[in-house]
């Protein structure tokens, strides 16, 4: 358990950027705050992940890795079920199949394993090497995407009018225990205790302390901030909401305009937006786009199957047996090894 | 037999194998890209063509219009309604319905009964020129309704009707 410099580091390069906003709206920056960062962040999100998606296209990748977790193809008579299938897959479908349990179900986190040495009454002296399942990590990371999904999609309200029908459907569905009003959102509450499980995790636990950079601890306080800032703005320091409307509407319409009276909480929620969204394509958050380029899920293992050429030019400078006895006839006749061809005789 | 390797791989170079690559899967990233666009400019090309007006809530009523203009105020300042006005109907109901306290003193020292139906109702009866405005635009569906009922005069000349 403790701190280290890359953790805080990155609580308080958070703090500032709440701090920036905050002095900035009360000095009237409106137009900056509200317009220019938005719109240059999702500027840069958009053709940051693109540059990195064509870049990662362009890296050849020399072999098939075909991953051992499934039986694969092979002998008729050898049995595959649909898990061996999906494990190791053969042909298109069945990577979809991985791809698709990969990216909706977080399946290599599901796998995760913990190594532990324990104490063993018959063995005294050393101990015991258990394998056991920790499903921990998934959960908090099925709780935090899906809840962030579902906070996304709410938020589909402020730039779009008439709102789309499946928003209310989302809301009425995340607010159904009805509880205060404006209603409680479940997704909230999820993302938020999420992010302090996964926070606490990487600062409680030795060994991930000892991995963790500010690459991962700044993502995780960012994201805490817009989190932490708009339920703040939802339940106790309320804004000007048909204002927020107009500033959103404004933006997704190119006809930007500022809305006087809108609370500084808000500026602070939406600049930390901003500041995601244009980190985002140089973090490891990227793994939205990376994902589908995993190769260890992304290529079918048919190794055995189909004959792959590894994409690089990749001249191999061939010395064969019959290079060495040209090279070396003398000395190995002096030596009486017998030779291939003897061009003395 | 050592060239043959050395073979295929002049057989390859000759038919363009190892000519640098754009893309490899090109189809296939590019899809994803336009997936990628797609779900990014979705609330931009929802909104093409359209304008949106902010909305304006009316407050014309004729219970508004027979009230002076130093008495044409709401229990609190406008500003603070407007943002808060869920906070005190939340706060209101909280009193009424735990503490059996009825009495609400406004900014202007008035005192108000504190109801929904016949305070807030009373002053606006134009329930869909006056919440559902701001509401309708910004999607949102408060939970009031599934036990108050937005329009008490006419649901009440409904009810009679139906006695008869």
């Amino acid at each position: 358990m403790g701190f280290n410099l890359a953790c805080y580091f990155s609580l308080f390069a958070v703090i500032v950027l709440v701090l920036v906003p905050f002095v900035g709206a009360a000095a009237g920056w409106h137009v900056i705050f509200g317009i220019v960062i938005p719109y240059l962040a999702g500027f840069i999100f958009l053709a940051g992940l693109i540059y990195r998606i064509v870049k990662w296209a362009r890296t050849p990748v020399p072999y098939r890795i075909p991953t051992t977790c499934g039986q694969n193809r092979s002998l008729p008579w050898i049995r595959r079920s649909l898990r061996d299938k999906l494990e190791n897959p053969e042909n298109t479908i069945h990577v979809i199949g991985r791809m698709a349990l990969e990216v909706l179900f977080f399946r290599s986190l599901f796998r995760n394993l913990r190594t532990e040495l324990r104490p063993w009454r018959e063995y005294p002296e050393g101990g015991r090497l258990l394998y056991w399942s920790t499903k921990w990590l998934w959960i908090g990371a099925i709780a935090f995407h899906y809840s962030f999904l579902v906070v996304l999609s709410r938020h589909l309200k402020f730039f779009t009018e008439p709102v789309p029908f499946f928003v209310p459907f989302v809301e009425s569905v995340d607010s159904f225990f009805q509880i205060y009003v404006p209603a409680v959102y479940m997704s909230g509450i999820v993302l938020l205790a999420a992010l302090i499980y996964l926070l606490v995790r990487r600062i409680a636990d030795p060994k991930l302390h000892y991995l963790s950079l500010a690459a991962d601890y700044f993502p995780l306080f960012l994201i805490l901030g817009i989190g932490i800032s708009g339920v703040l703005m939802r339940y106790f320091f309320k804004v000007d909401i048909v204002a927020v409307k107009q500033l959103a509407v404004a933006l997704v319409t190119f006809h930007p305009t500022v809305p006087e009276g809108i609370g500084v909480i808000f500026y602070i929620h939406l600049f930390l937006v901003s500041t995601l969204l244009a980190y985002f394509p140089s973090s490891k958050l990227v793994h939205m786009a990376g994902i589908f380029f995993s190769m260890t899920r992304n290529m079918a293992g048919n190794n055995r199957a189909i004959r792959h050429i590894n994409p690089w030019e990749y001249p191999v400078r061939v010395f064969s047996y019959m290079d060495q006895e040209n090279m070396f006839r003398k000395q190995m006749k002096a030596a009486g090894i017998p030779l291939e061809k003897d061009t003395e005789e | 037999m050592a060239d043959e390797g050395n073979k295929v791989v002049d057989a390859l170079r000759e038919t363009g194998f190892f000519k640098p690559k754009k893309m490899y899967d090109g189809g296939k990233v590019i899809v994803g890209i336009i997936i990628l666009f797609a779900l990014v400019a979705f609330p931009f090309l929802y909104n093409v063509g359209k304008a949106a007006k902010a909305p304006e809530p009316e407050i014309d009523t004729p219970a508004i219009k027979k009230l002076s203009k130093a008495e044409r105020v709401c229990v609190e300042p406008r500003p603070y309604m407007k943002v808060n006005h869920m906070k005190l109907l939340t706060d209101w109901r909280d009193q009424v319905v735990r503490q059996a306290k009825r009495d609400y003193v406004g900014f202007t020292k008035k005192t108000y009964t504190m109801s929904l139906q016949n305070t807030c109702l009373e002053c606006h009866s134009n329930y869909d020129n006056f919440c559902n405005r701001c509401h309708t635009y910004s999607g949102i569906t408060p939970h009031c309704w599934t036990c108050h009922v937005n329009k008490p005069k006419e649901w009440a000349a409904g009810k009679l009707k139906e006695e008869k």
